[in-house]
């Protein structure tokens, strides 16, 4: 991978519950555009994410835009300026849909309510809902947006069309590309439409370690590779 | 019809004090999943400071003016808010993503602050100083309530409104709220959730602080095995309640005094039984107490 | 061959008239000294008997001083009250230390996690309730029963038999101990072990967790029993105390100040906190304790004000207990006796 690197990750091991999740996993995400990390289930994508963000213990290195995140907690390295729309959703359902939004709200950084609101517009109407009783669309809206309140320098995304109806697939889609225009995008997907539709970059996992990584177009372009290395026919479940 | 009354307004009472004790218990059990049993610790300190701050500067009167009560029942939050912090600081804080650690630590806390106060002031019980107003009775639909009562009720009334408010109204308290939900979340957007940490165990000390004064009021004495027994109540209030919801722990703290309060007027001695017996129920029928979340 | 030679000594204990350079009340084979020797094994086997529901099978019980008590009262109750000999109390006695565990195990366990912790305490504190106000006048409130030595075998009474009693606890450990090694590394210890590490994984395996953590309740609640029943004879009665919910918190102190789930650590911690809660007051008491200045003297002569700190130091800086300070690699390792399930979270 060419150009300068904004996330550089490095020979990370992870260990949870006995078993040894991630076995030495390099890759870097450039500074521009869409990365798309890929592989199976069980490869090792949102472990590698969480072991970056520091969510999950971890050995090796990771730093970003040359800063060693090496042993700081979660938080520093977020206020580092990541974003981090979790696999899930994972919005705080006891809460409103203000309160969400709220709680991202930073000392001293103006939060960018018009940006996110004009990107999600629905979010502005229910925003005294409680985020629990959202649909799953309009909780992925809510957890992009609240990665989004303050300006991120890179943008962590784990399966955000999982579970979403092909409709909202789309629109979520839309909206993610809309933000990559702008701000550099680790993206874990297992919906290859939508992996065509923003990467520009694919790292592919298997068992835990990096078994590829390129230009997207040049991976889902070879069939054979992407049934190699994806388990699927890149034709199969495109909504777009 | 004034039996009841009184067995109502005592049992409000009484559910008061528990719910100054597991109020604080279900803060911290919800944010960072920790029994804290060195809760019991900081009530018990409470209510010695307190009692200390009478037998000391008022001079060892029983009796004191309401302005020096107010002071004691100050000086007992303090006392509870400063061993609060200073406890998760220095024994929770090292042990941290180490649960089951951080609930064995307060189990050596509790015991070692039992022991200091047995060694510094004894066994025997302390008379705790408190306003004239306070033992005297009003009638009330035909009883001779203690004003005691009145003052428990109200003193837990005000903690609730004021943590209410504070849950909803502040930023830490939106921290808190989130935090119980989800915590490694709370960090994921930035925040460190360690100062909620720190705060709700502030927080709970101070409310047991207060919560070991007014148990001096109410049983009329401080002693070293106050927070052992008000700690097993508290925590069978929590379970009861809903591990984690502060409106979870008050209900369950009302309907624990108001059931232990009839029970022994019915059958002497069965209250702390009907109690237990509520306990296995709730749990067996709801394993996550009347109001705990879903996790 | 060490645990052997152990076992020797220990035996030979009462024939060895030593001097303790007062480590002990009085000389090696002082009735004194017998007894407190004899205590230190019984909570020694007892706390083994809590590591094989904490420890072992990562089941964090509340109410496991309800068994030992249970052992105690039955056994106090069937010789005093309704006058059994010694052999029907000792029936009766193992009767109830079945059946009880059986029950209240097959209810709380439907919970879990803080849920089991709980409606285990709230057992044990039902039965303390009931044992403190004693409302059928058979377990003497809270003075507790002394047993009637009358109906007992005679070489149980009397204090120059008290090497009797200490053979009896000896015994007990042995029982315990042999019960714990042999059921820890048989396939059921492995189950529970693995219902310790992860739960879920034993139950994909096809496994019913509910049945093996209910069998390492019953068999952990059964020898509590056992150690109780030595405990009656050996201190000549029972007392409300050893039901309360302070004392499983002193059982799971031991466990952890000897190190959970090793097999030996608990019984170290056992014998280590007996002896020490037994034998600091008579420092306290001692004339080189009275000439300590107030701020030092008020808290070193509070056995549970040093034990609590030890406790705190072992849980800061040596979580796998006191026997890792022999075996240096089990420190490192950091072995967790539970594996909190909000972890992850």
């Amino acid at each position: 991978m060419s150009g300068a690197a904004l996330l550089h990750v490095r020979d990370v091991h992870v260990q949870l519950g006995g078993s040894h999740i991630l076995q030495g996993v390099d890759f870097d995400v450039p500074v521009l555009g869409v990365t798309a990390l890929l592989g199976r289930n069980g490869a090792g994508k949102t472990t590698t994410l969480r072991a970056s963000l520091g969510i999950v213990p971890r050995t090796g290195s990771v730093s970003f835009d040359g800063t060693p995140l090496n042993g700081l907690p979660t938080f520093r390295i977020i206020l580092h300026g990541i974003g981090y729309v979790p696999e899930d959703r994972d919005v705080f359902a006891g809460l409103t849909v203000a309160e969400n939004l709220r709680l991202a709200e930073r000392h001293a950084v103006p939060p960018r309510y018009d940006f996110v609101f004009d990107l999600f517009p629905d979010l502005k109407s229910r925003r005294r809902q409680l985020a629990g009783t959202l649909s799953g669309g309009q909780q992925q809206m809510l957890s992009i947006a609240r990665a989004l309140l303050n300006p991120a320098r890179l943008l962590l995304v784990d399966e955000p069309t999982k579970g979403l109806s092909p409709r909202l697939v789309t629109e979520t889609v839309a909206a993610l590309a809309r933000i990559a225009e702008d701000v550099p995008v680790l993206l874990v997907e297992q919906n290859l439409g939508a992996v065509r539709r923003l990467a520009n970059h694919a790292v592919v996992m298997a068992e835990g370690r990096v078994v590829h990584a390129g230009p997207a177009g040049d991976l889902l372009a070879d069939t054979d590779l992407t049934r190699r290395l994806l388990g699927v026919s890149c034709s199969h479940g495109v909504p777009a | 019809m004034s039996t009841i009354a009184l067995l109502a307004i005592t049992g409000i009472g009484l559910g008061g004090l528990y719910f100054l004790v597991a109020a604080g218990l279900a803060l911290i059990f919800g944010l960072m999943r920790v029994l804290n049993f060195a809760h019991g610790a900081f009530l018990l300190l409470g209510g010695y400071f307190g009692w200390l701050l009478g037998a000391h500067l008022f001079g060892g009167a029983v009796t004191i003016t309401n302005l020096q009560f107010v002071s004691v029942l100050i000086v007992a939050t303090l006392t509870g808010a400063v061993l609060g912090t200073l406890t998760e600081l220095v024994l929770i804080r090292p042990l941290y993503r180490r649960e089951i650690a951080q609930v064995l630590v307060t189990v050596g806390l509790t015991l070692v602050i039992g022991a200091l106060v047995i060694g510094i002031w004894g066994a025997d019980p302390k008379p705790f100083p408190t306003p004239a107003w306070v033992h005297h009775t009003t009638r009330v639909l035909g009883a001779t309530v203690p004003n005691s009562r009145f003052l428990l009720i109200g003193a837990a009334l005000v903690v609730l409104i004021a943590l209410q408010l504070f849950l909803r109204h502040t930023r830490y308290g939106l921290i808190v709220r989130a935090g119980v939900e989800n915590r490694t979340m709370v960090s994921a957007m930035g925040i460190d959730v360690r100062r909620a940490f720190t705060l709700v165990f502030a927080l709970g000390g101070a409310i047991a602080g207060l919560g070991g004064a007014l148990a001096g009021v109410y049983f009329g004495a401080v002693s070293p095995d106050l927070g052992t027994v008000l700690l097993i109540d508290a925590f069978i209030v929590v379970v009861i309640g809903g591990l984690g919801s502060i409106s979870g722990a008050a209900l369950a703290a009302l309907a624990v005094g108001l059931l232990q309060q009839f029970a022994n007027y019915y059958v002497v001695g069965v209250g702390d039984l009907a109690i237990v017996l509520l306990l296995v129920v709730v749990l067996l029928i709801r394993p996550r107490g009347m109001l705990g979340a879903a996790t | 061959m060490l645990v052997l030679a152990l076992v020797v000594v220990l035996a030979l204990v009462p024939f060895l008239n030593l001097p303790t350079a007062g480590l002990l009340p009085d000389r090696l084979n002082a009735p004194g000294s017998l007894q407190l020797l004899g205590l230190c094994l019984v909570f020694g086997a007892l706390a083994m008997t809590y590591d094989l529901l904490f420890g072992f099978t990562g089941m964090l019980s509340f109410g496991h001083a309800l068994f030992f008590a249970a052992g105690s009262y039955t056994f106090a109750i069937a010789v005093n009250i309704l006058h059994l000999s010694g052999p029907m109390a000792l029936g009766l006695t193992l009767l109830v230390a079945l059946l009880l565990p059986l029950v209240i195990g097959a209810i709380s366990l439907r919970t879990s996690g803080i849920a089991f912790a709980m409606v285990t305490l709230a057992f044990a504190q039902a039965s303390a309730v009931i044992v403190g106000q004693d409302p059928w006048h058979a377990t003497g409130g809270e003075l507790g029963l002394g047993v009637v030595y009358a109906r007992l075998p005679e070489f149980l009474v009397g204090v120059v038999n008290t090497r009797y009693l200490y053979w009896i606890s000896l015994g007990l450990l042995i029982i315990v101990a042999g019960v714990v090694w042999w059921v820890s590394g048989s396939v059921t210890g492995r189950v529970w072990q693995a219902i310790r590490e992860n739960e879920q994984r034993v139950q994909i395996l096809g496994l019913r967790p509910y049945t093996f953590k209910l069998l390492a309740f019953v068999t952990a609640s059964f020898l509590a029993a056992l150690c109780g029943i030595a405990y009656v004879l050996l201190v000549g009665g029972t007392n409300p105390a050893i039901i309360s919910a302070q004392f499983t918190l002193t059982l799971l102190v031991m466990v952890v100040l000897g190190g959970a789930g090793t097999r030996w650590g608990a019984l170290v911690g056992g014998v280590v906190y007996t002896f020490l809660d037994q034998r600091l007051v008579t420092v306290a008491g001692s004339q080189a304790m009275a000439a300590l200045p107030a701020p030092l003297r008020v808290p070193l002569s509070q056995p549970l004000f040093i034990l609590g700190i030890i406790f705190i130091l072992v849980i800061l800086f040596r979580p796998a207990g006191i026997v890792s300070l022999f075996r240096p690699t089990v420190g490192r390792r950091r072995r967790w006796p539970l594996r909190s399930r909000q972890a992850r979270r």
